[in-house]
């Protein structure tokens, strides 16, 4: 009953007036995710497909820079501005220096009542999905997560295509009467635009009078990921994954090393975390991570729907299994069927040998 | 300590068939689930409760065979478990919805004392949007601690948690006051079998139903499609991808020479990545 | 040293245990019933024939919510070789009737309907709970179970076995013995689905009309068995079953058996275009009257398929299951109100009303069959093939006169079987049915 998605749609097609308060909304706006010094590139990605809808809409695209330091918004202003961006917002205040719900929603929100955009959006990462739900509440507007697609219909509607049952279904959702109209999207979904570092734009500065002491959640510490061991799967580039298919414990040290060999990670289908041969972090799949890697082999894996979903973001799939009917070679790209304990050491050599000659020679 | 655990009954996405003409679901013999996310907040509910004492309330919204669900939570341990159900609820999108169970958390305040503590799923599996948490601490005040980890020291004398949340690029260690909505990460703990006594427990207890009088709701135009500012206009087969692996030809190859084949066919797909490959192998 | 004790305590939640904890709690009695499933029905095979009697003597108003699919105004026998099948068809407005003596299911849905309605009845109902043995005292008289959750012993006055086909709790405490080869059926089951009105054009339905088809002949490869084929709503049945011991001797799996009838081209084209989902394989106690196991003892009874309460002839099994529960928990109840305990020699008054019931008579009346099939293949290989033959002569308008036809399908039959093996075939069946 809840979700987005009330497929059937007895209001489909239905389209009140817009109050006329809500028709001085105008413009594209996309969310600028910075943390510790970096730019989260779906925000880039964003910033590309805003300026489409933008054009579309013949209004202007703007960056919203949210941060601690001046010097630092400034710069995400100016890669705003590189891949399209006509106007950035800013406010730089030091309780945003780092991510909190509470004041970050207190600062978009005001910034969304201050100058009215019509569509608002955000990276589908957990720091969008947090900030993104609470805005919408807050403004009591719709949301609609995980887009897929973005386009502007006849009528100058936000049409947002996302999966919906677990993927077997998309839907096209639209926010009817209220404005603006939120949206996020996933990295790796919408290409990177071309920067031009040539090109400039506007900065508009915005004070937010919110104090430390005001804000009851604290930050005790930040363990980034690269000191820890845990499992980096959404953001590798390189993803090798076993399934049942390997048939022991013992045996998924072939995908392990493939991937050491590769600089990967590595991970596998939920039946091994429920047998213990890999730690619940490294599960892929709909109940596990969605990775977006730019190759993702999957050795002895079936290819359920579930674990479908988590994968089918990767530029190329590899996929090795013994059974040429399993679904798997339904939307790998490449694939061979073999037997994957076979398979996988002689596949590790190849490459080992191949990166280890070309450096010699090189 | 009073927890609250929001749960949802979503229909089994492995075994959703899509209507080849008409493109619905087809619903027929498609079993339903708790949203497997929310068990995961479940099970963090128990441990927390056993661990500081308390009861836990389960609440879902949904058609009354929705029942299932809650009764399943008792099984598993659940002290409490309250059913919001009624039409006017059908259609709603994640603002109605965030409404609606935040009316109910505040009628369960009412009944059984207020919660210190609600949990939801990351997210549904068949909504997928990990709005609703967001959307009740936003309407109830509560403080909002998302993908949380693991809960770490609690002092109910203070009013204080704190968690680790999973963030970008690494884990969030925070702070702040009860009352919260926590939202927890998948993967954190399995859901426990119940004891005996439990199911027993549960398999006798009734499970309070509310319609949307019962739980407060007066303004009933915050409710169902008319609160719901989204609407789906059109709902649709993804295209499958048009060919299926190109698979390599094991006929007369050696296994050395498939590899051979296959890193080439990689190398060819993914024009850069060798680079890439050489350079990672470089530092090492 | 337990939790507490109930009246009775029922294993299983297919037809069989959820007529018997409801009869029970209907009478008032404080039941128990434990489900090794995720729910009632998540273990059992999809789609099926439900004969609404059994049902109506339990549960007048069943069809009032009851989750039914279509109601049967068609029956189809088909006798099948490799490229034809001969049949009998029979359709009639009269079983759109008021209230339809057959319907088809999806078991999953009508057992999860059926136990909801247990509970609502008054009996604690606990899924995902599976007995692991029965508790019996020094005197070997049954007192109680033990499940698989942390937890102690139940205690009960009495236990129904409704464990289904395999029993294992009740093989354990040795009440019956281990299923031989010769007396189950191994079926194989698909769900074809496909939209409403597919299946309402490719059957000719209205409605919830619905068709049955039941086909036996060379798709089963000489081996005891029948394929059946039966509408639902949005999706289609299919299966086919054979002896165990038959797919053990001639070493065949009832999955390529499937898939070869699927392929006939009677059938292919019923199902083109469907989607398949659940495959599921379950045994069929289909030894008759014969393999029927000891019925009750001290504290205990044993009720449906664990019973072997299955009409092979007539694929009749959860209407048995239906009785044989309802019976059962009648026994207890009528116990219960005289307070005599639930001793062996009390319990003995269940078979006596089961032999009083259709279950024993039926069971009685072909008792022969599973016998007379197993020593005699060539009916289900050898007859459909005359059968076809013969219609091919009799249809085709080829310039032969029709005496002649006649006597060539006659020359057929005669050297096929010979007018002694002919005699003695009809002799046979005609015993056999008695
Ligand atoms: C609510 C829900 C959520 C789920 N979430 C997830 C999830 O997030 N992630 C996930 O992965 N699953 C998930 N699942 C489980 C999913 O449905 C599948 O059961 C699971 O993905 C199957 O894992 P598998 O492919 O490793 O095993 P199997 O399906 O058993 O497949 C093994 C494969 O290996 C092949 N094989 C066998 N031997 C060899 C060999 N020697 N060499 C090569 N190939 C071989 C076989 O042909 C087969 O295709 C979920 C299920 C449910 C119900
Ligand atoms: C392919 C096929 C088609 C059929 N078609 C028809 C048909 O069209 N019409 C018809 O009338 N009959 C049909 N039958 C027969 C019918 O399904 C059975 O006769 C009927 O289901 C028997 O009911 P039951 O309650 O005895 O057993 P079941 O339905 O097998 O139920 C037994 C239950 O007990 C549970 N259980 C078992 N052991 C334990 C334990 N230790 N602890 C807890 N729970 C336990 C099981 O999970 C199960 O739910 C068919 C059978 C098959 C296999």
């Amino acid at each position: 009953m809840s979700g987005t998605a009330h497929a059937g749609g007895s209001r489909a097609g239905m389209r009140k007036e817009l109050p006329e308060h809500f028709k001085a909304y105008r413009h594209v706006w996309v969310f600028m995710e910075y943390e510790h010094g970096a730019i989260h590139p779906v925000s880039l990605e964003l910033l590309g497909e805003g300026r489409k809808l933008a054009d579309r809409l013949g209004g202007e695209l703007a960056g919203v820079a949210l941060g601690g330091d001046h010097g630092q918004m400034i710069e995400v202003a100016n890669a705003a501005f590189a891949h399209g961006a006509d106007v950035t917002y800013i406010t730089a205040e030091p309780v945003l220096a780092h991510y909190r719900n509470e004041p970050y929603t207190r600062a978009m929100t005001e910034l969304v009542n201050t100058y009215k955009p019509e569509i608002l959006l955000l990276g589908a990462t957990v720091l969008g999905r947090d900030l993104a739900g609470s805005v919408a509440t807050t403004l009591l507007t719709g949301l609609t997560a995980d887009c897929t697609e973005l386009a502007i219909d006849a009528e100058r509607s936000l049409a947002a295509t996302r999966p919906t049952f677990g993927g077997s279904l998309l839907c096209t959702i639209h926010t009817l009467n209220v404005r603006p109209q939120m949206a996020t999207v996933r990295p790796r979904v919408m290409s990177m635009p071309k920067a031009d570092p040539q090109r400039t734009g506007r900065i508009v500065e915005h004070r937010l009078d919110l104090r430390e002491e005001d804000i009851v959640t604290k930050v005790l510490r930040f363990l980034p990921d690269r000191d820890s061991n845990k499992a980096q799967l959404a953001y590798a580039d390189i993803v090798v994954a076993g399934g049942l298919g390997l048939r022991s414990a013992e045996n998924f040290q072939l995908v392990r090393n493939l991937a050491e060999v590769l600089g990967g990670e590595w991970g596998g289908s939920r039946p091994l975390v429920q047998k213990g041969w890999i730690t619940a972090d490294r599960q892929i799949g709909q109940t596990g991570r969605t990775i977006r890697p730019r190759l993702y082999i999957a050795a002895g894996i079936s290819g359920a729907i579930q674990h479908r979903v988590g994968v089918e973001g990767a530029d190329l799939i590899v996929a090795i299994n013994t059974d040429p009917t399993a679904p798997i070679f339904d939307f790998a790209h490449l694939g061979i069927v073999a037997d994957a304990t076979e398979f996988l050491p002689i596949l590790t050599d190849t490459f080992r040998k191949r990166l280890s000659v070309n450096r010699l020679a090189g | 300590m009073h927890i609250v655990v929001c749960i949802k009954q979503v229909p089994d996405s492995a075994q959703i068939r899509v209507h080849p003409v008409h493109n619905t679901i087809m619903r027929q013999g498609v079993p339903t689930i708790i949203n497997p996310y929310d068990l995961f907040a479940l099970e963090e509910a128990l441990r927390l409760r056993d661990r500081l004492g308390g009861a836990v309330t389960v609440l879902t919204m949904g058609p009354p065979m929705a029942e299932d669900s809650l009764r399943k939570a008792l099984t598993f341990g659940a002290d409490r478990a309250v059913l919001l159900t009624d039409r006017f609820f059908a259609g709603s999108d994640t603002l109605a919805t965030s409404y609606a169970l935040s009316m109910a958390i505040q009628k369960i305040g009412e009944s059984w004392g207020t919660p210190d503590v609600v949990f939801t799923g990351k997210q549904t599996i068949d909504g997928d949007t990990a709005q609703v948490g967001p959307g009740i601490a936003r309407r109830l005040g509560l403080n909002q601690l998302t993908y949380v980890s693991a809960i770490g020291a609690v002092d109910l004398a203070a009013r204080t948690i704190e968690v680790s949340r999973r963030a970008e690029g690494g884990v969030q260690e925070l702070a702040t006051r009860l009352p919260a909505l926590i939202t927890v990460l998948e993967g954190t703990s399995e859901i426990r079998r119940g004891r005996l006594a439990d199911a027993l427990r549960a398999a006798r207890a009734e499970v309070t139903v509310w319609n949307a009088a019962q739980a407060g709701i007066t303004e009933m135009t915050k409710c169902g499609l008319r609160g719901s500012p989204t609407v789906v206009k059109n709902v649709f087969a993804p295209k499958g991808r048009a060919t299926k692996a190109s698979l390599l030809d094991t006929r007369e190859k050696t296994p050395g020479e498939l590899a051979e084949a296959m890193m080439a066919r990689i190398f060819d797909a993914l024009p850069g990545i060798e680079g890439d490959l050489l350079a990672h192998a470089a530092q090492y | 040293m337990s939790l507490e004790v109930f009246d009775a305590i029922v294993i299983g939640a297919g037809p069989a245990g959820n007529a018997a904890a409801y009869t029970l709690a209907k009478s008032g009695l404080k039941v128990l019933q434990l489900e090794r499933g995720e729910y009632a029905g998540s273990k059992n095979v999809q789609g099926a024939i439900l004969y609404a009697d059994a049902l109506e003597k339990l549960m007048p108003d069943f069809r009032e919510d009851a989750p039914l699919e279509r109601h049967i105004v068609e029956q189809r026998m088909w006798m099948m070789d490799d490229n034809s099948h001969t049949g009998m068809h029979y359709r009639s407005d009269s079983f759109n009737e008021e209230k339809p003596n057959r319907y088809t299911i999806i078991r999953s849905q009508f057992d999860r309907w059926f136990n909801r309605r247990v509970r609502e009845a008054g009996a604690v109902v606990l899924c995902e709970t599976t007995v692991t043995e029965l508790l019996k005292d020094t005197n070997g008289r049954v007192i109680g179970v033990k499940t698989d959750r942390h937890g102690d012993a139940i205690l009960a006055d009495v236990v129904i076995l409704a464990e289904g086909v395999n029993g294992l709790v009740g093989q354990r405490a040795g009440l019956r013995q281990e299923l031989q080869p010769a007396h189950v059926a191994l079926a194989v089951k698909e769900m074809h689905f496909l939209p409403e009105e597919v299946i309402a054009a490719r059957f000719n339905l209205k409605g919830d009309e619905g068709v049955v088809i039941e086909a036996m002949g060379t798709i089963t490869k000489g081996m005891v068995g029948t394929a059946f084929l039966y509408t639902n709503r949005e999706s289609i049945s299919v299966g086919i079953g054979c002896m165990v011991q038959d797919l053990a001797e001639n070493r065949v799996s009832s999955s390529a058996l499937l898939e070869a009838f699927k392929a006939h081209p009677s059938i292919r084209s019923l199902l083109e275009g469907s989607e398949v989902r659940e495959y599921a394989a379950h045994l069929i106690p289909e030894g008759g009257y014969k393999a029927v196991p000891q019925l009750y003892g001290e504290g205990w009874l044993v009720v449906g398929d664990a019973a072997h309460f299955v009409n092979a002839v007539h694929r009749e099994g959860s209407n048995l299951a239906m009785t044989s529960g309802r019976i059962a928990a009648e026994t207890v109840v009528w116990l219960k109100r005289r307070r005599e305990a639930c001793s062996a020699e009390n319990l003995a008054e269940y078979r006596r009303r089961l032999e009083a019931s259709f279950v024993m008579k039926d069971l009685k009346k072909y008792r022969g069959i599973p016998a007379l099939l197993h020593r005699n293949k060539h009916f289900l290989d050898l007859y459909p093939r005359i059968a076809s033959r013969a219609a091919q002569i009799w249809l085709r308008v080829d310039g032969v006169d029709k005496r002649s036809k006649e006597g060539e399908i006659v020359r057929d039959l005669r050297a096929a079987r010979g007018w002694r093996g002919l005699v003695g075939d009809a002799f046979k069946v005609a015993r056999a049915w008695r």
